[in-house]
């Protein structure tokens, strides 16, 4: 029996992303780690499934299904055997595209919504900075206004999509003062003049998704193109993060839940001193406590996600969904290495990848710290 | 137009077929069901056809159990209009022959001008239904189909069939039979706008009576073969490890892979 947020139509379209995963993605995870990237081709098989907008309204070409549906994409993913290629996904669906549908005019709706949930524009978030990572405030990316347009100057980093995004959503500051009163969102298109991709990062993990770092010099964006209210984009972002954080939170567990299972298949056929390894208490014990960390991190995410398909956006407790389902995945997935020894350190197993994968988690959408800083505010302290 | 697909609800593929000693059957316990991937080929070109043709009714015709409601869930959810369960306790036993006999019975007076079904269901392999359907309707049936064209104006089909060695193209006259192989198309997977729709669209079940088939026409005592026994095979694991010096090995290998192996 599935969980109660979940209704049989959940569970179908669950099937069907499932088969999507096992069919167009897990067959290529390999070649595509070793590539660093996957093919665009992807975005738009995924946009021909109505994959890339579940949640999306019909008029602009979405499919019109809850917020549930969003989670049981990004647990979904997680059997891609790449976490890169869910976080690529992610990025486009639940990062870059929200606030399009909730700030963007009509006209920005169809020139980027549309064609992004078709999977024939893929989109990037570009929020961090050399100077501004946890804190966001501190962003120094310039737009000045000059007539129908602004100039922007400065440049991001870290940025997933950023290689090959047709568009970004790129925070800027438009006001000098160094807080958050003086932020602005701009879609900016890729072939902008001024507008480069400095460099291609190198991961420890997520190597099927790529992460750039972006230029902007004297890069004229028209007007049109700024997302939502001008000096109000700190809040905009805000916003956005909460549903980054928790989806980020179910892919999570997911992938924690991955681990486990790995590490119980394993543990189980392995054989040391005349018996299974999983069969020594000290061993036994731990994958119950990981099972047990992980069912309550997921029933945390499921709770929280029936608040937000019910109209709230409770941010303390998507903080803690977020802080406490990374963690624990990513203590699951070390637990699970460990118990693979050697064979999980060499690259050709899978829980090495899922190890360096879950890891990232921890970082992105907003550091452990940061999550806890979060809390620690709404507890009033 | 209106097309008829034939489905079967089937163990998946990754499945580890469990038969309990001296049954009959595959254990059921655990065991999770799909669409036979080859009356997928079928839905997916009846789906093709309406997208070509624009007005085509589709029907999605399964017989089995109750659960096998999830496979013609599933053809609604991809845009079958409607669709009919044939399921009766009395079919339990049922050979192919009894399957084609009821399912024809089901058919029948439908008015369908393409019945499309997989070229056999990827449980039992019998590769049969399609044909026998279309015996007891007196319908014409081309079987293996990679390709096809529907003239709606001339109430025909040219549909291609790939053979061994050779590929063959053929005009029938409608209503007619086909069945799909690979290669016909590459089937789409449910959408959600599908899976929400497929709620409110009916799916009707049909009895033996309802029917009009008789009780000795039913089940293990119409069928027309007898399973005997059934059984999994034990795999045996038939290594042979050569021991020597490499090149005395390696032509020994080499003999081995082209005359027992056969892959040289």
């Amino acid at each position: 029996m599935g969980h109660y947020i979940f209704s049989d139509e959940h569970e179908q379209l669950r099937k069907s992303v499932r088969r999507f995963v096992e069919r167009e993605l897990a067959p290529y995870a390999d070649q595509w780690e070793a590539a660093g990237g996957f093919p665009d081709e992807v975005f738009r098989k995924l946009g021909a499934q109505g994959f890339l907008g579940l949640r999306y309204p019909e008029e602009y070409g979405g499919q019109g299904g809850d917020y549930y549906t969003a989670i049981v994409l990004a647990e979904e993913l997680v059997g891609a055997k790449a976490g890169g290629v869910g976080t690529a996904v992610e990025v486009h669906t639940e990062m870059a595209t929200p606030p399009i549908l909730k700030f963007g005019t009509d006209d920005q709706k169809q020139r980027f919504l549309v064609p992004a949930i078709k999977g024939e524009k893929i989109s990037a978030l570009a929020i961090t900075e050399p100077e501004a990572g946890s804190d966001v405030a501190a962003i120094r990316t310039m737009a000045v206004r000059d007539g129908d347009e602004y100039v922007l100057n400065g440049s991001k980093r870290f940025i997933t999509n950023g290689c090959r995004a047709d568009f970004a959503v790129v925070v800027t500051r438009t006001a000098k003062e160094e807080h958050w009163a003086g932020l602005t969102l701009f879609i900016v298109e890729k072939g902008t003049p001024g507008f480069t991709v400095a460099k291609k990062l190198e991961k420890v993990g997520l190597h099927s998704s790529d992460t750039a770092e972006l230029v902007f010099e004297d890069c004229h964006v028209p007007a049109a193109n700024l997302l939502g209210q001008e000096n109000q984009g700190f809040y905009h972002i805000m916003w956005e993060l909460q549903g980054e954080r928790l989806i980020g939170a179910a892919g999570a567990v997911a992938a924690g839940q991955r681990a486990l299972d790995l590490a119980i298949e394993y543990g189980t056929q392995r054989r040391q001193f005349g018996r299974s390894v999983a069969k020594f208490q000290a061993n036994r014990h731990r994958l119950a406590e990981h099972a047990t960390a992980l069912e309550a991190a997921r029933q945390m995410v499921y709770a929280t996600a029936w608040r937000v398909q019910n109209g709230e956006y409770p941010v303390k407790e998507i903080s803690m969904a977020k802080v406490f389902s990374t963690r624990v995945a990513f203590e699951a997935a070390d637990f699970a290495l460990q118990l693979h020894g050697g064979s999980g350190y060499m690259m050709e197993s899978e829980i090495q990848r899922l190890w360096r994968d879950t890891r990232a988690s921890r970082i992105a959408a907003g550091t452990d710290e940061i999550m806890l800083e979060v809390i620690a505010k709404e507890l009033g302290l | 137009m209106k097309v008829a697909v034939l489905v079967k609800h089937v163990p998946d593929t990754e499945t580890r077929i469990q038969v309990k000693p001296g049954d009959k059957k595959i254990n059921e316990e655990g065991v999770t069901y799909i669409i036979s991937p080859f009356d997928e080929f079928a839905m997916e070109e009846a789906l093709l056809l309406r997208e070509r043709l624009g007005d085509v009714q589709i029907t999605a015709v399964a017989l089995g159990p109750q659960k096998a409601t999830e496979a013609l869930r599933t053809c609604l959810a991809l845009g079958a209009d409607d669709a009919i369960l044939v399921s009766d306790p009395a079919f339990e036993g049922a050979d192919a022959y009894v399957t084609a006999k009821a399912l024809a019975a089901a058919l029948k007076g439908g008015n369908y001008d393409l019945i499309l079904a997989g070229k056999q269901a990827v449980d039992d392999d019998a590769a049969y239904v399609g044909t026998a359907v279309a015996e007891f309707l007196d319908l014409p049936v081309i079987n293996l189909v990679t390709k096809l064209e529907v003239n709606k104006a001339a109430g025909t089909a040219v549909a291609a069939r790939d053979l061994d060695g050779y590929s063959q193209v053929i005009e029938v006259k409608l209503p007619a039979v086909f069945t799909a192989q690979k290669g016909l198309n590459n089937p789409r997977l449910p959408a959600l706008m599908g899976i929400m729709k497929a709620k409110k669209k009916e799916i009707r079940t049909l009895n033996a009576q309802a029917l009009g088939l008789a009780p000795n026409e039913l089940g293990a005592e119409g069928a027309k073969v007898e399973v005997k026994e059934m059984f999994v095979p034990s795999k045996a694991r038939k290594n042979k490890v050569l021991t020597g010096a490499p090149a005395e090995t390696a032509p020994e290998l080499v003999k081995l892979l082209a005359e027992e192996a056969k892959v040289l």
